[in-house]
């Protein structure tokens, strides 16, 4: 790998993570991820493969409230580095992607302990009225967070592809990488369950077994689903509408039951 | 003494600061420097000329926070016209501040997180990884230009109506349309999962449950996939997903969850249950 290369890798990383904390752009996500380190290493095609694939196994991965989502970041550029760079399959890819999320964050979390640090002198600036030093301290823990994904990027890239890497990856047996390869099969339903899990509601499942039935028995696509569930959703609004206008008109004591039609519908995109 | 107002260009740096908001995430103050940092363009609008002010802003804004990040540029906006009514005088104390500011991290984040992280993202990123799974750069394309259009929206609009409605955009969160709005959107969302359940998910179990020639002399093979898939396609995948859901539910790292069912496609594989 050539100098420019590495170089790109590390600021390719280094964006992922700050992504990774800032949880904006989604830079850290592995379609997006996974590509821009597969651009960087002259093999785009496998890196967006590998990044669709990780996609969908972390499509639950989020950080709600004070919880911590696996660290998609490291996962995603070091595993596209040990796919491209040390020939290895897309299976491979996923299953060392696992441990390398755990990896991640362990380091996140040792981050966002660290800045605690830059929380307490950004307190001494207020004393001060110095803004550019809160802004400092500010811009300090997000470029660490750069630093936690870049470094070991980089360092794994420098040693990826030699040959007791390479032998080592090599040593695995058959049974473990076609295992490995089962499993990324359906390994997905964890990101799925996370989902479901998250919106947390019981009333609407109905609409989760609708969804599973026409896919079972139909060929729509995904963009047909969205406007599916697009359609179902404006179905099950206009019914809590009614729902909500006859309650108030039970209240009152009479009057039109169907009001409320005044919500305006376009806040609903 | 002429009335201080914040100019649109205040509100639209702080409409780019927003987008850093995590940035110094910490588990004392979580994202406290982050929102501070958002405010400054405000505050150098407001305060400039009183430092006493100035330092007790910086030290109020320091405070805990944390609340989904998109919905947070709202919570600016609403601050942001609090302190320009407090830098002109008003009786606004620092406590109604901190009041106004801390409650509205709960209600942002349970409308924010259920529609940003529990909908709109996995549904376009589930999109655009289908369609990465063929090598097309488009697949991340789609995600990141139809994900980000909408997050940079949500951040603008927030700061603005934020600022403009002020604390009369608090009382609508409570109402009913945010109410519509997040059952909406877990509607769609969840008829995506079910949809991603049945076609994203690959299952395949040749185990030969029964074999043997029948009257026409033709080899019949039974395969548990096959009686499976007569029954319901899917819905092994169906129940993959019910039984990560109980255990997420008790408090199973999903990490652990992943490396179990890497366990389970190795030893499938080995004895010949899975293919």
């Amino acid at each position: 790998m050539s100098d420019f290369q590495l170089i790109l890798l590390f600021i390719v990383a280094a964006i992922a993570g700050m992504a990774s904390v800032l949880d904006e752009a989604q830079f850290h996500r592995p379609v997006i991820a996974c590509t821009l380190t597969g651009i960087v290493l002259g093999d785009p095609t496998t890196g967006i493969i590998l990044g669709g694939t990780l996609e969908m196994m972390a499509l639950g991965w989020m950080n709600v409230g004070a919880a911590m989502a696996p660290d998609a970041a490291l996962a995603s550029t070091v595993s596209t580095v040990l796919v491209i760079v040390g020939h290895q399959s897309i299976g491979a890819g996923i299953a060392l992607a696992v441990p390398l999320a755990a990896a991640g964050q362990v380091l996140t979390i040792f981050v966002r302990t660290i800045t605690v640090f830059f929380q307490h002198l950004a307190d001494k600036y207020a004393d001060e009225g110095n803004m550019r030093g809160i802004e400092m301290c500010h811009i300090g823990g997000l470029l660490l967070q750069a630093l936690r994904v870049a470094i070991p990027t980089v360092a794994i890239a420098m040693v990826a592809g030699t040959d007791v890497v390479n032998n080592a990856l090599n040593s695995i047996p058959e049974v473990i990488t076609r295992g490995l390869q089962v499993a990324g099969g359906f390994i997905v339903v964890v990101g799925y369950a996370m989902v479901i899990n998250m919106m947390n509601a019981q009333k609407l499942m109905v609409y989760f077994f609708l969804g599973f039935l026409i896919a079972v028995f139909t060929d729509v696509n995904l963009i047909g689903f969205g406007a599916i569930g697009a359609i179902c959703a404006y179905f099950h609004i206009k019914g809590m509408q009614t729902d909500i206008a006859i309650e108030e008109a039970a209240k009152t004591g009479g009057g039109s039951a169907v009001e409320g039609d005044d919500i305006d519908d376009s806040d609903l995109m | 003494m002429a009335e201080k107002k914040v100019t649109k260009d205040d509100l639209f740096w702080t409409f780019v600061r927003s987008n850093f908001l995590l940035g110094s995430f910490n588990f004392e103050r979580m994202q406290s420097m982050g929102f501070c940092c958002a405010m400054m363009p405000i505050f150098k609008r407001l305060y400039a000329d009183d430092p006493n002010e100035m330092k007790a802003a910086l030290k109020r804004h320091l405070e805990f926070f944390n609340t989904q990040p998109f919905v947070a540029a709202a919570i600016m906006g609403i601050i942001g016209a609090m302190e320009e009514k407090r830098a002109n005088g008003a009786d606004i104390s620092a406590a109604t501040l901190s009041g106004v500011k801390v409650g509205l991290i709960g209600p942002l984040a349970g409308v924010g997180d259920p529609i940003f992280w529990g909908t709109l993202r996995p549904v376009l990123a589930a999109l655009g990884a289908g369609i990465a799974l063929t090598g097309s750069i488009i697949g991340p394309f789609v995600f990141f230009i139809a994900f980000n259009a909408i997050r940079l929206a949500t951040h603008w609009y927030g700061v603005k109506y934020g600022y403009e409605k002020g604390t009369e955009l608090v009382e609508n969160i409570g109402g009913h349309q945010m109410h519509f709005l997040t059952e909406g959107s877990s509607v769609l969302g969840l008829l995506v999962m079910g949809a991603l359940v049945a076609k994203w998910t690959t299952v395949n179990m040749p185990l030969v449950i029964s074999e043997y020639d029948n009257s026409l002399g033709e080899h019949v093979v039974t395969t548990l996939q096959g009686i499976l898939d007569s029954l319901m396609p899917g819905l092994v995948a169906l129940l993959m997903t019910f039984a990560c859901m109980w255990l997420l539910k008790r408090g199973m790292n999903p990490l652990v969850i992943i490396l179990g069912l890497f366990a389970l496609g190795i030893v499938g594989y080995a004895i010949g249950l899975f293919a």
